[in-house]
């Protein structure tokens, strides 16, 4: 087992520098102007000189050769600094990772929700023997994945807050202000749960061990949740990486919704300020969330499935 | 109408249909938003974008479907209004996910070799990052505007294009059909044309159909950030966030708006779902 470590880390480190040059690319390469976004030329501020332009680009480093730049900012970006912000002239690592906690607070409580529902609707699901509450439940994820999430928010503060006068509209403080944002995230996250998780639970009940079990004598809880569900929930946990990155990403709209503190806010408004270093220093955290994740996954597998165990060594020693 | 289908056949195909209300319901939807995108004076004759000042913040009622908003603007109006501007925004972003995802996968999979493996590698790098976090990167370069943002959210999703259409290229490739054409002397440009693309582009197709729904809800999401159309322009997702200050006063200003978004988006899951399959299974 120990033999797969190093090569994962070297998978990650290469998806680590993978991003940084995606957004490298996108970023400093593709037309388009920070500068004068920064200046204000684009509308009614007259008074910008080219030699204005030119002394701003000099002092950001965006005059010399591409390969320069990107060579430059590499060996930066690799020791965590990504440049100032063009807008506020703050560090832009810095200045994502203050806006780290608040987002994870809501993402963590997203997550414990989507997995706490996506579970359940999955579990009694498969686990009902009426047909009819069976398809309701199989139509909620599909149902959960169409519904815009920024206008779910804004239904959940006119209902919660407005009408029932139950939790607070906006801001950051108190953990009953992390309910409602909370829900909105883990929505499209649970549909995405309840879905795989179903599905996988279907597949394990169609194999021979269930009926063997039964036979056995044992009842059918016994056997939903004693013997299915161990074995579906493990496909279950590949997921986990791609979901903490959709839920990163649905914290830019969730915290705009609900006025909330976080990476998402800072992502929004660095965009619209086209303010290149922070949209970087975010994207490259993004990709580190998932590679880190996708990392502990790999080495948990094979620890709550020691069937796992065996193959990642016979893999190893084949050299595959 | 001896000449028509037999009356078997119709029989089948009406049945089909009556055993699907929500199938038929869904077209309808997607009619008519069609429908208000290439002449919305059919439906709504009030100004969607000079209001009627005497008239703000009004609650539905007959004579405004979805009330008014704080100018006296009719909401119904700038929704059937705004239809234009989020469905082409929405066609844009999938041609762009197709079109280059077709490429890149027809690229990889036919060349095959380092072409094949720097393709993959790039593709692989798109699908690390979030679709939304990879749109937000290429607007901040590209700019705001409907179009960019078009443009942005197709890039973002064009690797499960690319993904499907090389594996699609690599199973049609082993055809006896592709060997007996090179046997025979057509170039390979000819028989990539000729019998690979035909036959590997269906299941894309479909990808293609399965993705409006996504489509219409991320161009919608970055609408409603604000880096879409400039304010007076209505789009669906910028209408949302429009009303976002008057929550608490006059509900129907995001209600109705999102409420479109999101029937249109279930509308067209449950048509690429038919399409994907129920169809062929009658």
């Amino acid at each position: 087992m120990t033999n797969g470590v190093p090569r994962r880390l070297a998978q990650a480190v290469v998806v680590l520098w993978a991003a940084f040059t995606l957004s490298f690319v996108i970023l400093y390469l593709l037309p388009g102007d920070a500068v004068l976004a920064k200046l204000g030329g684009g509308e009614g501020g007259s008074t910008v000189t080219a030699a204005d332009v030119a002394r701003e680009r000099a002092a950001l480093g965006l005059d010399d050769p591409v390969v320069v730049q990107y060579g430059k900012r590499l060996v930066a970006a690799a020791q965590g600094d990504f440049g100032r912000s063009i807008a506020t002239g703050e560090d832009a690592t810095t200045l994502v990772l203050n806006a780290l906690p608040s987002t994870l607070s809501i993402t963590g409580l997203g997550l414990l929700f989507a997995v706490v529902f996506g579970g359940a609707i999955a579990i009694l699901g498969t686990y009902t023997r009426s047909r009819l509450l069976s398809q309701f439940l199989a139509s909620l994820p599909p149902l959960g994945n169409s519904l815009p999430p920024f206008w779910v928010g804004l239904m959940l503060i006119q209902v919660f807050s407005f009408d029932l006068g139950l939790v607070p509209a906006l801001g950051s403080d108190g953990f009953s202000s992390l309910v409602l944002p909370a829900v909105t995230l883990a929505l499209p996250t649970g549909a995405i749960i309840g879905q795989v998780l179903a599905k996988s639970l279907r597949t394990q009940l169609d194999e021979p061990y269930v009926e063997v079990v039964l036979a056995k004598g044992a009842g059918r809880a016994r056997v939903h949740f004693g013997h299915v569900l161990r074995n579906a929930a493990l496909p279950a946990l590949t997921l986990v990486g791609v979901l903490a990155g959709n839920l990163l990403a649905g914290s830019v709209i969730t915290e705009s919704v609900f006025s909330r503190d976080g990476i998402g806010r800072v992502t929004a408004s660095a965009v619209s300020a086209q303010d290149i270093p922070v949209v970087q220093a975010v994207i490259v955290l993004a990709a580190l969330f998932f590679v880190v994740l996708n990392l502990v996954v790999d080495l948990l597998y094979p620890v709550l499935d020691p069937r796992l165990a065996g193959r990642v060594t016979a893999k190893a020693v084949s050299g595959v | 109408m001896s000449s028509l289908a037999p009356p078997n056949a119709v029989r089948q195909e009406l049945g089909f249909y009556l055993r699907r209300p929500g199938l038929v319901l869904s077209g309808a939807v997607i009619v008519f938003v069609l429908l208000c995108a290439v002449a919305p004076e059919l439906f709504t004759s009030q100004d969607p974008i000079a209001g009627v000042p005497a008239e703000r913040l009004q609650g539905p009622s007959a004579a405004h479907l979805f009330g008014t908003d704080e100018t006296g603007r009719d909401v119904f109006a700038r929704v059937v209004h705004g239809a234009a501007l989020s469905l082409r925004a929405t066609v844009l972003s999938v041609l762009v996910s197709l079109i280059a995802g077709a490429a890149l996968g027809l690229l990889a999979g036919s060349r095959g070799g380092w072409v094949d493996s720097l393709v993959m590698r790039v593709v692989d790098v798109l699908q690390s990052v979030p679709s939304i976090l990879l749109s937000l990167a290429l607007v901040t370069a590209l700019g705001f505007g409907t179009t960019n943002v078009a443009i942005a959210v197709g890039v973002a999703n064009l690797a499960t294009f690319a993904r499907l259409m090389r594996a699609e290229v690599l199973r049609v490739r082993t055809g006896v059909f592709v060997e007996a054409a090179r046997a025979a002397g057509v170039r390979w440009t000819g028989v990539l044309a000729r019998h690979i693309l035909p036959n590997s582009l269906g299941p894309v197709l479909v990808l293609a159909t399965l993705s409006f729904g996504t489509a219409v809800l991320e161009v919608s999401a970055l609408s409603f950030l604000g880096y879409g159309a400039t304010p007076p322009t209505p789009e669906w997702g910028s209408l949302v966030a429009g009303g976002r200050g008057f929550l608490a006063t006059a509900w129907w200003m995001t209600t109705f708006p999102g409420l479109t978004v999101a029937a249109v988006v279930l509308a067209t899951n449950r048509i690429s779902r038919a399409l994907d399959g129920e169809r062929r299974l009658g």
